[in-house]
């Protein structure tokens, strides 16, 4: 072969089928990565969202496993005992400080678990009202959030999968929906539910929610819908007429393999950092609606109303009104903070 | 001004107006959908007193009937009935009233907003990654995440319980400072974080460099070229933030007790007040969507490069 070399200017050599060295040059060193792997990786090269996200997570164990096993409950008014006169002592106690009836305990030698940020006027604890407060707020984001996504998610897939005059009707309602003051409608639809609600619900298990959180539901369902769908229709719309999209078409994929493989995985990043910036803003209407008194039922607590039955005593007892700003501060704050994050190392497209 | 432009705003005044028609529709039929009617709280009414009240308010009429009544007086007369719960007085008198102290507070809050937010925006911008600029993202993007009513207590708190250096209420002059700060700490941090990336955009754009290559100096650079083109988005801004400052200003004049167009929407809700319920809805909502019509209009025309659909 070597001989032959200098007539022809090609290198036979290239020609030979390669050696196991050679294929092992061409394998790739990393091993692959999926989109969603490679999203955590990014998501955790944020330091802010990663720290966001552990106070979210930390926040919310307590609040779910704290009000388990602390001593005193939510509702439970100290100063109150069956079959005894009230004891005014126990109510508006400062931080560590203990009732009438619990200081005599401690000097009999007993162990009387602290009030950590005192007792409210009513004489209930105020940390695990603080602690219940945070749960309601967060579920009622979380909930309300889950409710925005499926209504958007379905008006939304729907006008951007029939267009036509579906989607034109559609797109002016949202229109009109998107144009309404959406607080004053809030309060408006609140107010009102509320007290439509409570005869209805009398006796049943949503009685214990109490009116005004499913007025709440109800209002989130009607109202903030809009922009998810918007959303997700314009996704679909554009998705819709990918290259890929038609490459699979003519290879020969099926309406419902397009749907799943190509469509809903393009999406779904887009979905889930809205739902995620979506309870943040839930979880400040919430808290502003109880802060007006439309909000949770008396004597649950949330953020908001526990900041509103702050104001009354703010003189006396003003870290009352900052402990759960803080809380509610920080809730949003590091929601805001871990959805942005998520933005940035899901969607690359948008981080423009 | 071309056709299309012109289509367009037609199109926005049409739907501004059909927006608020939905307002007012959807608030008459919530209001008259409550169990009982207007006059359950009152106790022990004889039905002959009922009739006659509700005859006086025109509530035995068919449904249909009172709502175009209602309608009609609305779009010729701006007549939203008398009120409820406060004797011989017009619902629109009471948000005339209530609107003269809420006036004065917006404005002046979306105006200080403005300013300050213009200023510590391009501050940022041109001080980029340096401390000030770390200070000021990081004390926006507190304000930015604290809802108003939280604000408002804690500067309630500190200036006037624990400071003493201004009044924790009052509907004039000292009274008002707080609320209008608290109503103006949000719009200003969300405007100074605007005006720091559009204008981060703008000085990265070829023109400047050329500007900056023939020679000009750096304050001409800002003010000539700069901040006109940086002031866009802030104008988009311009009715979201006025519609937050009037729904803030519900909260907000509850705290600080001014007595404005807000604490009287929240007290009708307490006193169940429908007629000024619903007055005080329909006119903050045309307020917001007519203010989000303007800045909308305005957009465009400040930016011919933008287009409309």
């Amino acid at each position: 072969m070597a001989d032959k070399k200098f007539t022809m200017h090609v290198d036979v050599d290239a020609f030979l089928p390669a050696t196991d060295e050679e294929k092992a040059y061409m394998v790739q060193m990393r091993p692959s990565s999926t989109f969603f792997k490679d999203g955590v990786k990014r998501l955790l090269k944020n330091k802010v969202a990663t720290v966001s996200f552990i106070l979210i997570i930390l926040i919310t164990l307590t609040a779910i496993i704290l009000p388990m096993f602390w001593p005193y409950s939510y509702d439970a008014q100290l100063g109150i005992q069956p079959g005894k006169p009230v004891d005014a002592s126990f109510a508006n106690l400062k931080p560590m400080e203990y009732g009438r009836s619990e200081l005599k305990r401690i000097e009999d030698g007993e162990k009387v678990f602290p009030h950590l940020f005192g007792t409210d006027s009513a004489g209930r604890d105020y940390f695990i009202r603080i602690v219940y407060g945070t749960r309601i707020s967060l579920a009622v984001g979380f909930f309300a959030s889950i409710i925005v996504l499926i209504i958007g998610m379905t008006v939304g897939a729907i006008s951007g999968y029939c267009g036509g005059k579906v989607d034109l009707v559609i797109m002016r309602i949202v229109d009109i929906i998107y144009s309404l003051p959406d607080m004053l409608m809030v309060i408006l639809l609140s107010s009102v539910l509320g007290t439509v609600l409570t005869p209805l619900i009398e006796g049943t298990v949503l009685a214990k929610i109490g009116s005004n959180i499913i007025s709440l539901f109800i209002v989130f369902a009607v109202l903030y819908w809009v922009s998810m769908s918007r959303l997700i229709r314009g996704q679909i719309l554009s998705l819709r007429e990918q290259e890929y999209v038609l490459a699979a078409r003519a290879a020969g994929a099926s309406g419902s393999w397009i749907i799943r493989k190509h469509l809903i995985p393009n999406c779904i990043s887009v979905v889930i950092i809205s739902t995620a910036l979506q309870i943040p803003n839930a979880i400040f209407t919430e808290s502003y609606l109880s802060f007006l008194g439309l909000g949770v039922n008396a004597p649950m607590p949330s953020l908001g109303s526990l900041a509103s039955d702050a104001l009354n005593g703010i003189t006396s007892y003003p870290y009352r009104l900052v402990i759960p700003a803080v809380v509610i501060s920080l809730i949003v704050l590091s929601l805001n903070l871990f959805g942005d994050g998520l933005r940035d190392a899901f969607d690359p497209k948008l981080n423009a | 001004m071309n056709t299309k432009t012109l289509v367009y705003i037609f199109k926005r005044i049409l739907l501004a107006i059909l927006t608020v028609w939905v307002v007012i529709t959807v608030t008459f039929f919530v209001m008259r959908a409550v169990p009982g009617g207007p006059f359950m709280s009152e106790k022990a009414i004889t039905p002959a007193a009922q009739a006659a009240l509700e005859a006086k308010y025109g509530l035995d009429k068919p449904l249909m009937q009172q709502y175009f009544t209602y309608l009609r007086d609305i779009v010729t007369k701006m007549d939203f009935g008398p009120s409820l719960k406060q004797r011989g007085r017009d619902v629109i008198d009471i948000i005339a009233d209530g609107m003269k102290t809420s006036a004065k507070l917006g404005v002046i809050a979306a105006f200080s907003a403005l300013g300050a937010g213009l200023v510590l925006g391009a501050v940022a911008a041109l001080r980029r990654n340096k401390l000030i600029d770390k200070v000021i993202m990081v004390i926006t993007t507190a304000f930015v995440s604290m809802p108003s009513f939280i604000m408002g207590s804690l500067l309630l708190v500190i200036f006037a319980i624990k400071m003493r250096v201004l009044p924790a209420n009052g509907s004039t002059g000292a009274g008002l400072v707080l609320p209008i700060i608290t109503l103006a700490l949000y719009p200003m941090a969300y405007i100074t974080r605007l005006t720091r990336s559009s204008m981060l955009d703008v000085l990265g754009q070829d023109y400047i460099r050329t500007a900056r290559a023939k020679g000009v100096s750096g304050p001409r650079i800002i003010f000539g070229h700069a901040l006109k083109n940086s002031l866009i988005p802030v104008i988009t801004y311009f009715g979201p933030m006025l519609a937050y400052i009037v729904t803030g200003s519900l909260v907000v004049e509850q705290i600080f007790a001014v007595s404005g167009i807000g604490r009287a929407f929240i007290n009708s809700i307490t006193n169940r007040d429908y007629p000024l319920i619903m007055g005080t809805t329909i006119i903050l909502a045309a307020l917001i969507v007519i203010l989000n019509l303007v800045s909308d209009i305005l957009y465009k025309a400040v930016d011919p490069r933008i287009t409309l659909e």
